[in-house]
Formats: C-alpha cells, sequence, structure tokens
C-alpha cells in the first residue's frame, strides 16, 4: 500500500540500523508517548534490531490507560441509565471498571454501541430521539477534533439528545510532568498524530527549558528507526531541539482547522492521570457555551466508590518506570481475554503490546 | 484508537469523501480539512481526514535515504583506504 510498504523496506532499515550503531555507543534511553508507536515498535520487533547501548522505553501515551477508573465507572453508570445509549470506540468496551465493564453491562441489556465515529453517535441520536445518547470521548490532540465536531455538528443540525462525556487529555503536560517527577530519559519519540493536529511548536519548551530532543515520528519501522537516528545525532552534538521525521504527515503549524475547532468547543481543566496524578490544565472540558452537549453536567448519575486493583503496575508502566514483564500478573493472572488493568486491554496499552509481540 | 491510516480519496460529495485503503472503502468527513481532490491521500482517524499526505514530503523523505546511503559508501571507502574509523 502506497505511503506503507516503502516505510518498511528491508534494506532501508538494515541501513538505518548500521547508522545508529555508527552514531553513537553511549547508554541512551528513549521514551515514545503515543500508544500507536509502542505497538508499532513491538509489532516490528524494532528493540531486538537496536544496538544494546539504545533502550526504549514506553510513556503515558495510551489514552484509556491514563484514564482514571471513575471514567469507566461513570459510563457504566450512564449504560445502566433505561434511556441512555452508549455510544464509544470498540477500545473501551472491555475496560475494567470497579465492578463492571461496558461489555458486561451490555450483555446484561444495557445498549452499548460500538462506533467507528463521533458521527455515527450523531445518527444514533437522530434515529431514537426518544433516547439520549452518551459518547464517549477518549484520547488526545488527535481524537478530541473529532469529538468536537460532533458537538458542532449537534448544534448546527439541532440535535439536543446527543451528550460527549469527555475524557480528552493534552500530551505536554504528561511529558513535562515525567521529567519533573525524576524520570531519567535522553530525548522523546514524540507523538505523530497527536503532532498532525498541534504542529510541533507544543515541544518546545521540552527542547528549550527541559533540554531534551523530540522528534515527531511516523510509525513504520522506517520512520522509527529514523526518529531515532535523528535524536541520536541530537545527543551527540548536544542539540536537542524539535525536529520532524513524520514530514509527508506533520506541518510545523499543525491542522490549524482543526485546532480552531477545538478551541471554539473545549478550554482546558487540571485533570488525572494513572501514574501522573493531578496535571495542572492538561484535560479538556466542554465550554460554556456548548454546555448542554456535556454529559457530566446535564446527565448527573450516581457513581459506585472507586475500588483499584491491587498488583496492578500500569501507573509505574505508564511512567516507564517498570516495563510489563515486571508485573507478576502479567501473562499468568492478566492476559488479553481475562485482563486486570486496562493496559492489558487497549491496543494501544505496553501490557498488550508487549503480550502480543514480544515473544522473549 | 491513535491509529490513522493513509487513505485514497476515491469520491467526494460536500463534507464527506468516499476513501480506500487497501481496497477497502471508508466514509470520511472533510471538515477538518481543506483543498481535498479526488486522488488526494489523507490520513483516516476515525471517520475524519486529519491531514493531507504531502507527495513531495513522502518522495523527499526517502530520497534522503538514497543521499546517506551515498554519503555512508564513501565515508566506507575512505575508512576502508585509510583505515581510520570516521564515525
Ligand atoms: S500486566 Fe496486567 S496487571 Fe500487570 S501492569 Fe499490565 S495491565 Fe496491570
Amino acid at each position: 500500500m502506497k505511503y506503507i510498504d516503502e516505510y518498511r523496506d528491508r534494506e532501508l532499515v538494515l541501513k538505518l540500523i548500521e547508522q545508529i550503531k555508527k552514531a553513537s555507543s553511549k547508554p541512551i534511553t528513549l521514551m515514545e508517548v503515543c500508544g500507536g508507536h509502542t505497538m508499532s515498535i513491538q509489532k516490528f520487533g524494532i528493540p531486538s534490531l537496536l544496538p544494546k547501548n539504545i533502550k526504549l522505553v514506553s510513556g503515558p501515551g495510551c489514552p484509556v490507560c491514563v484514564s482514571s477508573r471513575k471514567y469507566i465507572d461513570q459510563s457504566v453508570a450512564y449504560a445502566k441509565l433505561p434511556d441512555v445509549i452508549i455510544a464509544t470506540y470498540g477500545d473501551l468496551i472491555r475496560i475494567p471498571g470497579s465492578s463492571s465493564t461496558l461489555d458486561e453491562e451490555k450483555a446484561k441489556g444495557a445498549d452499548v454501541r460500538i462506533v467507528y465515529s463521533v458521527l455515527d453517535a450523531l445518527k444514533i441520536a437522530q434515529d431514537y430521539p426518544e433516547k439520549r445518547i452518551v459518547f464517549l470521548g477518549i484520547g488526545f490532540e488527535t481524537t478530541a477534533p473529532s469529538s468536537a465536531v460532533g458537538v458542532l455538528n449537534a448544534h448546527k443540525q439541532g440535535i439536543t439528545n446527543f451528550f460527549l462525556f469527555s475524557s480528552h487529555k493534552i500530551m505536554p503536560p504528561a511529558m513535562t510532568a515525567l521529567i519533573d517527577e525524576g524520570v531519567k530519559i535522553d530525548g522523546y519519540i514524540a507523538p505523530g498524530h497527536v503532532s498532525t493536529i498541534t504542529g510541533s511548536g507544543i515541544y518546545k519548551d521540552i527542547a528549550d527549558i527541559y533540554k531534551l530532543g523530540c522528534v515527531i515520528s511516523g510509525f513504520e519501522p522506517v520512520d522509527l528507526l529514523r526518529s531515532i537516528l535523528m535524536l541520536i545525532k541530537q545527543l551527540e552534538k548536544g542539540e536537542p531541539k524539535v525536529e520532524i521525521e513524520y514530514s509527508r504527515v506533520v506541518k510545523p503549524e499543525g491542522n490549524i482547522k482543526a485546532q480552531q475547532i477545538l478551541d471554539e468547543v473545549f478550554e482546558l481543566k487540571d485533570d488525572w492521570w494513572r501514574g501522573l496524578g493531578i496535571l495542572p490544565k492538561s484535560g479538556m472540558k466542554i465550554r460554556e457555551l456548548y454546555k448542554e452537549y456535556d454529559a457530566e453536567l446535564m446527565i448527573p448519575v450516581e457513581v459506585e466508590p472507586t475500588r483499584e486493583d491491587k498488583g496492578c503496575l500500569c501507573g509505574e508502566i505508564l511512567k516507564g518506570l517498570k516495563n510489563p514483564k515486571n508485573c507478576k500478573l502479567f501473562k499468568k493472572v492478566c492476559t488479553p481475554s481475562d485482563p486486570v488493568g486496562a493496559c492489558m486491554v487497549s491496543h494501544e496499552g505496553a501490557c498488550n503490546a508487549y503480550y502480543r509481540f514480544n515473544k522473549e | 484508537m491513535c491509529l490513522s491510516i493513509p487513505a485514497k480519496v476515491e469520491s467526494i460529495e460536500g463534507e464527506m469523501a468516499v476513501v480506500s485503503v487497501g481496497g477497502t472503502t471508508y466514509d470520511a468527513s472533510l471538515q477538518m480539512v481543506e483543498d481535498i481532490k479526488i486522488g488526494d491521500y489523507v490520513l483516516l482517524h476515525t471517520g475524519f481526514a486529519i491531514q493531507k499526505i504531502s507527495e513531495d514530503e513522502a518522495l523527499e523523505t526517502l530520497k534522503v535515504f538514497e543521499e546517506f546511503e551515498d554519503l555512508n559508501k564513501q565515508l566506507d571507502d575512505e575508512e576502508q583506504s585509510t583505515g581510520k574509523r570516521i564515525i
């Protein structure tokens, strides 16, 4: 397929690895903060190709994994309301809440529907005017604009039974919080699709103030290896900066139209992240102007007390401090078919990616 | 969810397009992008085209490798002829 196959070229991959070997012999740790990168890195076995001195760690890049269990509990509580239809991306349906999952509620008769796009949720709202449709909006800057379009289209089309339950978050506060906490890395493989929307400016402080290089990377093996090489070269020169490897998609200014849509609908709020706690101005909340589409405001619901699982290391894994193999439950008690934590359910979660692809 | 794929625009009707990914077609909203034509490649994410893919940049990325390759070869030859490691 165009724009995919040429970036999986074996020859190119081998050449890049040669260059990486030549470029540095120092120990270097790089963090990827995008669930899509975590998945690609494991799928293509990148760590096994790299020389021993280059280590990759996963960060807080899986949106489902960093979201609170309370978010799932509240979604479950919405699902139990008789006049509510839950519309959600497939990723969320099996995430364990404190006592149930959306999937279990569906089996018990709740109306929970997997949609591919927020536009499908709007369609459901039109088809079932007597029901309230709660759309579960989860994800970073890449996904949040589509939720915002959902709200804007509902507004334009006079749809009054569509509600967004937002857990949308922005990436940079988590990237700086990690370093503030003392997590030791030498550079960021920066998220390609987040940057498609935001542009490269959001990482400027990380390079200028925190002195860490950020290379915005694509998702194919050639992209990832090239980004790793670019970061190593920056380190060798002692010049941390923001660079775009994924230039066929990411423009320095990002997608301005999408940014305007985001800004129209959302404002920033303090938000909780698994592993990192509450980070100032890191979450997206629907603005006052569109409050009639805010599920949290418009559909008050009682939520059970949150119960976290003992022994799950998701929080530490999301900070790059542990890897799934350090978890005693990994592969034994916790598997994709019977997951303990969100990191095992979501395809972008580190535990899931390790389980599926890392056969060491 | 963060997954996004390159898709080719097959037809456009108002703000909606039909796009194809390796033979399978999907509906894609064009509300987040501008100036999209039939035949363009876009990045498809949760039912939205979120960016047009730049053919020039894509070619450029791959071309850079060819240059790398030439440079590397030169350096390798030099290393061999002088017996000194350069990088
Ligand atoms: S393997 Fe399961 S229990 Fe262990 S950290 Fe991952 S999700 Fe949590």
